[in-house]
């Protein structure tokens, strides 16, 4: 396991979790701070800019992970339309909320995705096209969360939200300095698994990230028939701050998240973060949205296209030009020819393995319905590899 | 219920050594304490588990001597009382959870069946959830709805899940301990009637072998029928094997311990025996676990069994108010009245 190193705070007190002795508050408020940053959208301000100081060289590359990821996600929905992946549920339009969120934390903190993180779990290092196995039917998971300190993706909307929750509560029972962050859209923010761990994290003082892509659109159902008030305000019930961003400019969300990792960190306790975004896409590909919006719901939003945002933040600052977009472009193009390689290389494993999988120390009884299951086989064909239909 | 004290565990044949009893729940509570002091990444906690010692005090001192980061009250949320448990199970630790009564553990159903059952093959066994939920279950407590139920079913027909039920305050100690130390899911069903049963033991309880978590036990033996039941029934078909003895009928009792897996190893044994078998359970029998034995057993032992499996459990309502719960659950007499059919072929 390839865990990185983290430094143990030193208090030894021996109190319950929610009564911690870790001396929160003693400086002032990263969230506050960040928060002043903001305009009144959401968005860092010139200033804020300035103040959170993140160097060119960082930008464009924020930039162009956004712009990977974009390709790699069109790249997802030509091989479910070409019929090489059962499902696909694009992420465009949430580039730079996943990126900034990525980007803003260290190695050693932890995130929970939900299903639509890919770009995410890109930015983490996980192999795109080892991520698409899992939605071309080959297996239910395809990395190992200690590898990369990333979860893995969940479906049950919201029940991934408070497994980050105890695994923060671990963190601070092991006096380690780190932040987990744990992604969901607005959807989740109607389940009870929600409002638990909000509930749990707020007593427990866990230091995690709740960090919310809200991108207006659970399937069908649009924002104002989901919340009734603002995401960003629940967190006050709960004894923790919330605040709302832009999640379209990559720099807020950087400087965010960041502020909320370094509360996390230092025993401050959670965050929430609403990061406004937009699905630009339809759910997956099992979904129509013609048949719930218009191109007038969606303009507004493509207008604040999070790439086009970035570009404009970086031709401000003279760091872009067309020979940079075009190196990033073919880079995307690289990126996604190999992940089309990789996955349609991937070789599917032995139908019986699934039985492997199912327990660290499986009872006899188990094993023997697999030799039972694997005896129904057809045998494996060592000239032809491991095909397994 | 009038057996009160185990007879059958061959310990207490034993004769020189000074024997000590211990309740089911006293076992419980050692076990949970063997637990924190030998493995520092064990935790407990659910409602009530701290200063209160839970609602049936099975978790009573251990705060106390552990300290409120080892045992602690969480807020009353079943699910994500479940869910902590497996983030920290990520983390590395040992999460011991509690749920108050058996019900109360369907809001965690989502996260044990979508999660905890599956997180190991979803992370290619790079995540072991290495954890123990703790329900005490099945009725005779006199109590007000959601209190008596027995959910074993729910659970025994998801994959990914080990789920046990001890019988006796030995089993309750090994079984724990067991499945404390075992790196997979285990749901722990505690028969909560039993909480006050004893047992005289001529050795500690951790001095004894640890059972291993998939075999059945046979707490009796027999030759003309077998009873098979599991936790709260087992003391009743032991009691109804007493009263056939008094008849010249010899009937082999056989304690599951194990639900998922059934050892059917142990059960095939004894039916090939006895060629007659009773199932006896407080679940409902319509899809209890009777009728998986049934249907192993019949196609298994077609040949063999001289009478169709009886199945004894509660009837296809809701669990009743108390005033009526012993007419619907398994006693002496409807079992003997099972064994009677079984030899009537």
């Amino acid at each position: 396991m390839a865990k990185a190193t983290v430094t143990r705070h030193t208090t030894g007190k021996d109190a319950a979790p929610g009564q911690s002795a870790d001396g929160a508050n003693t400086t002032a408020d990263p969230i506050e701070e960040i928060r002043a940053l903001l305009g009144p959208d959401g968005a860092l301000t010139e200033e804020g800019e300035r103040v959170v100081g993140v160097d060119d060289a960082t930008l464009r590359d924020l930039y162009r992970q956004m712009v990977v990821c974009r390709r790699l996600d069109q790249e997802g929905l030509n091989l479910q339309r070409q019929g090489e992946l059962g499902l696909w549920g694009p992420f465009t339009g949430h580039e730079a909320a996943q990126v900034g969120a990525v980007r803003a934390l260290d190695d050693a903190d932890w995130i929970f995705p939900f299903y639509r993180d890919f770009a995410m779990a890109v930015c983490r290092g996980i192999d795109p096209g080892a991520i698409l196995t899992i939605f071309r039917g080959l297996t239910h998971g395809a990395w190992n969360p200690h590898t990369y300190r990333f979860a893995p993706f969940i479906i049950p909307v919201g029940t991934q939200i408070p497994h980050a929750v105890g695994f923060a509560l671990g963190c601070k029972l092991d006096h380690e300095p780190i932040a987990t962050l744990v992604g969901f859209g607005e959807g989740a923010t109607s389940t009870g698994d929600w409002h638990e761990a909000m509930n749990f994290a707020g007593v427990f003082q866990a230091p995690v990230i709740f960090f919310c892509e809200n991108n207006q659109w659970a399937i069908s159902v649009p924002i104002r028939e989901q919340v009734a008030g603002r995401i960003a305000d629940r967190a006050a019930g709960y004894g923790f701050p919330g605040l709302r961003v832009d999640g379209g400019d990559v720099l807020a969300v950087y400087a965010v998240v960041r502020a909320a990792a370094a509360r996390a960190r230092a025993g401050g306790g959670p965050t929430l973060i609403e990061a406004l975004t937009y699905r630009f896409g339809p759910h997956t590909t099992s979904d129509d949205p013609t048949r719930y919006r218009t191109a007038a719901d969606d303009d507004a939003w493509r207008a604040n296209d999070p790439i086009t945002r970035c570009a404009e933040r970086l031709r401000a600052r003279n760091a872009y030009d067309d020979a940079f977009a075009s190196e990033v472009a073919a880079e995307g193009e690289q990126r996604a020819a190999q992940m089309r390689q990789t996955l349609l290389s991937a070789t599917p494993p032995r139908p019986e393995s699934v039985f492997d999988l199912v327990f660290a120390n499986p009872p006899a009884a188990l094993m023997r319905e697999k030799a039972e299951f694997a005896a129904t086989l057809e045998p494996v064909d060592e000239t032809q590899g491991t095909e397994g239909e | 219920m009038a057996h009160v004290t185990e007879t059958t565990t061959g310990v207490t044949q034993a004769t020189a050594s000074a024997t000590t009893t211990v309740t089911m729940g006293k076992a419980l509570n050692l076990a949970l304490h063997d637990a924190l002091r030998d493995d520092p990444r064990a935790l407990i906690f659910g409602e009530d588990v701290g200063q209160l010692g839970g609602v049936f005090r099975i978790t009573d001192g251990l705060q106390a001597e552990f300290g409120a980061t080892r045992v602690f009250n969480t807020p009353l949320a079943e699910a994500t009382i479940a869910a902590t448990a497996l983030g920290l199970t990520i983390k590395g630790f040992h999460p011991i959870a509690e749920m108050q009564f058996d019900a109360f553990s369907y809001p965690a159903f989502q996260q044990v069946t979508s999660n905890i059952a599956k997180y190991h093959t979803r992370t290619g066994g790079a995540c072991p959830v290495s954890l123990v939920i703790r329900i005490p279950y099945g009725g005779l407590i006199g109590a007000i709805e959601q209190h008596s139920e027995s959910p074993e079913t729910y659970y025994v027909h998801t994959a990914g899940l080990k789920v046990v039920t001890p019988a006796t305050p030995a089993d309750a100690y090994g079984l724990l301990t067991a499945a404390i130390r075992d790196p997979d899911p285990v749901i722990f069903l505690e028969p909560k009637a039993r909480y006050w049963s004893r047992q005289d033991l001529t050795q500690p309880l951790e001095s004894l072998p640890l059972p291993p978590l998939d075999k059945a036990r046979i707490a009796r033996t027999g030759t003309d029928a077998t009873i098979v039941a599991y936790g709260p029934t087992v003391a009743t078909a032991l009691a109804a094997a007493e009263a056939a003895q008094q008849e010249g009928v010899s009937l082999e009792v056989v304690d599951l311990r194990s639900l998922a897996p059934i050892d059917f190893e142990t059960l095939m044994a004894s039916a090939r025996k006895t060629r007659r078998v009773v199932v006896a359970h407080e679940a409902p029998v319509y899809m209890g676990l009777g009728a998986e034995i049934a249907a192993r057993l019949t196609h298994d032992l077609f040949d063999t069994l001289v009478a169709p499996v009886e199945r004894i459990g509660a009837a296809t309502t809701p669990y009743p108010p108390s005033r009526f719960e012993k007419l619907f659950l398994p006693d002496v007499d409807r079992i003997l009245e099972a064994v009677d059919r079984t030899r009537e072929y």
